[in-house]
């Protein structure tokens, strides 16, 4: 009889499945170690930071089913404060003033998501640009950010107080471990039990609010996770490259993240790092080619492209066609 | 104590823009019932069962659940205390297995549903409890299959053992038998009789042939009015719902036929 077993068939498969993938994230983890001896740490770390705040915005669109226009705003903040905390206190420790950073975004992405959650649609989109905006003027008045210019020569420090993180080296090692606790992060709230209600609620919203669910406070969680999780990408990548400027603050930056979210493809775990990765591999391909002045029409086009023919972005056509061939 | 009327209301009043939708209504619903609300198009059947539901807010009058008010209440708040809706258009959760459906209803009582740093595995002990609710509306084979890919009847019926995974006092059913074949229409009538035990039912419904076999009491609503009220005999007997139906008078005789 059915009713006394509690692990169904579909479990056990669901579990062999996240046992291969468990293999496959080694496999990139082990790539990630050596990658810094076959290609520019630097260039590596601003992949990683991208990747992830990728992911943090994925969590949002893709888990929630929320599209915010104004995930610049979290970038910037957690670039922002702890840029300012890093120059001004040389005692404080850089992972301290990352934790502080992501802290400030989580804060902003409470508020944000207060005033935001309540709309739907276009109007949630348009709430969170507009309050984006608005964190952009403040980054230009404000006294601590530098205005125009930014903050520059931040001091990457000493990781508590112990590994100098001068060297490129050991600062890559350092961003890819920021990037694995951001990115398990996302995977442990996708798997979780809260995990299955913002699912429902993606599903099926008014069904989950007939379940007893207050949907919006579960929306409000994703929100200032994701807000969170783009801080501390932010945060990271001013330490990186010692420098915090209004170009993570201004919207062309949330509508980057947008498009490597597609690109990658949105809804799965793994396709914000493959769109942040090849996006800022592209920008950087194309800055250094005679073609240097059209970033933006070639990545303009690569969007318009991938929302028409493959709208499920690379590695959601890729499932495709693995669940098409191998099953 | 007991209570009398599951559900009652009192001048129950919704205006949508000089336009009032529902006009005054007072409804009671006996304890342990199945209630039918029934009317022509438009009569202001859904617009009631969504203000009793919380989906809106009434304008005037107000919502007495077993005697307390829960007129300013809202709609996730009622699900915990019992009364719990379903929807016309199938309500189900397509991308999530039959399990993990009436899973999602039995997992917020355990209070880990904001736990994003657990493990999904730490629902498995609900397992158990979500595959004998399946069980009891016949669908213990489907319990891997994705929502999406079940057919219309049975989505219906997973979404009853949905809603019994909230152990509801009061159930109210938005036209349960709408879209289905006839086939399917009787599964979900003697699933409906079978579950409604120990409970109370008030369902909207378009099929009066389902209403007759079902239901204890039929309130008749037109043009968003309380017209008539009593069991099934006395409502169809009744001339001014006769003229309320006008038009659709031969279409509703063959249905219930």
């Amino acid at each position: 009889m059915a009713t006394t077993q509690t692990l169904t068939p579909a479990m056990e498969r669901a579990r062999r499945a996240s046992q291969r993938r468990n293999l496959f994230y080694l496999a990139l983890v082990a790539v990630g170690l050596v990658a810094p001896f076959a290609a520019y740490p630097v260039f590596l770390m601003k992949m990683l930071c991208f990747a992830l705040f990728a992911c943090a915005f994925n969590l949002l669109l893709g888990y929630a089913g929320l599209l915010s226009f104004g995930h610049a705003a979290f970038l910037a903040t957690g670039g922002y404060v702890t840029g300012f905390l890093l120059s001004s206190y040389p005692a404080l420790t850089p992972e301290l003033g990352i934790l502080t950073g992501t802290a400030a975004a989580v804060a902003l992405g409470a508020v944000f998501g207060v005033l935001a959650i309540r709309r739907q649609g276009i109007y949630f989109a348009m709430v969170t640009l507009a309050l984006a905006q608005l964190m952009f003027f403040v980054f230009i008045q404000a006294p601590f950010t530098g205005g125009e210019d930014g903050l520059h020569g931040v001091p990457r420090g000493e990781l508590f107080g112990l590994v100098s993180l001068e060297s490129n080296l050991a600062m890559y090692y350092f961003v890819f471990a920021v990037f694995l606790i951001g990115f398990a992060i996302v995977q442990r709230a996708v798997h979780s039990p809260y995990g299955q209600v913002l699912k429902a609620i993606r599903e099926n919203e008014p069904r989950a609010v007939s379940l007893g669910y207050n949907v919006d406070a579960y929306k409000l969680l994703a929100f200032v996770l994701s807000a969170g999780l783009a801080g501390l990408a932010g945060s990271t990548k001013t330490v990186v490259f010692q420098l915090a400027s209004l170009t993570d603050a201004h919207w062309h930056m949330s509508g980057e993240v947008i498009l490597m979210t597609l690109l990658g493809g949105v809804g799965t775990l793994f396709g914000p790092v493959v769109g942040g990765s090849l996006v800022v591999s592209l920008q950087h391909m194309l800055a250094q080619s005679p073609l240097g002045n059209w970033v933006s029409p070639i990545l303009g086009a690569i969007f318009v492209v991938c929302v028409l023919s493959f709208r499920s972005g690379i590695v959601g056509e890729l499932q495709k066609l693995i669940r098409k061939n191998f099953k | 104590m007991t209570q009398e009327f599951a559900l009652e209301t009192r001048g129950l009043t919704k205006e949508f823009r000089g336009f009032t939708a529902v006009d005054d209504v007072n409804l009671q619903v006996r304890e342990g019932h199945i209630h039918a609300l029934i009317g022509p198009n438009g009569a202001g059947k859904t617009t009631v069962f969504n203000l009793l539901t919380k989906f809106l807010p009434p304008t005037r009058g107000e919502i007495l659940y077993r005697g307390q008010s829960i007129t300013g209440l809202k709609a996730n708040e009622i699900a915990r205390r019992g009364l719990v809706r379903s929807f016309q258009i199938s309500a189900v959760f397509g991308h999530m297995t039959a399990l993990e459906n009436v899973r999602v209803a039995l997992q917020r009582p355990i209070g880990t549903s904001f736990h994003f740093w657990k493990s999904e595995r730490t629902l498995e002990p609900l397992n158990e409890r979500a595959m004998a609710l399946l069980d009891e509306v016949g669908l213990a084979d489907y319990a891997d299959v994705l929502t999406v890919e079940m057919p219309y009847g049975r989505k219906r019926a997973l979404e009853v053992a949905t809603t019994l995974a909230m152990n509801p006092t009061l159930m109210l059913l938005d036209e349960p038998t709408q879209g289905m074949g006839a086939e399917d229409v009787d599964r979900i009538v003697e699933l409906i009789r079978r579950v409604a035990k120990g409970r109370t039912v008030l369902m909207v419904e378009h099929n009066l042939s389902v209403v007759s076999r079902l239901c204890d009491r039929i309130t008749v609503l037109a043009r968003g009015s309380v017209l008539a009220e009593g069991d099934y005999a006395a409502v169809s007997a009744d001339p001014r719902v006769k003229e309320a139906y006008m038009g659709s008078e031969a279409e509703a005789e063959e249905v219930g036929a």
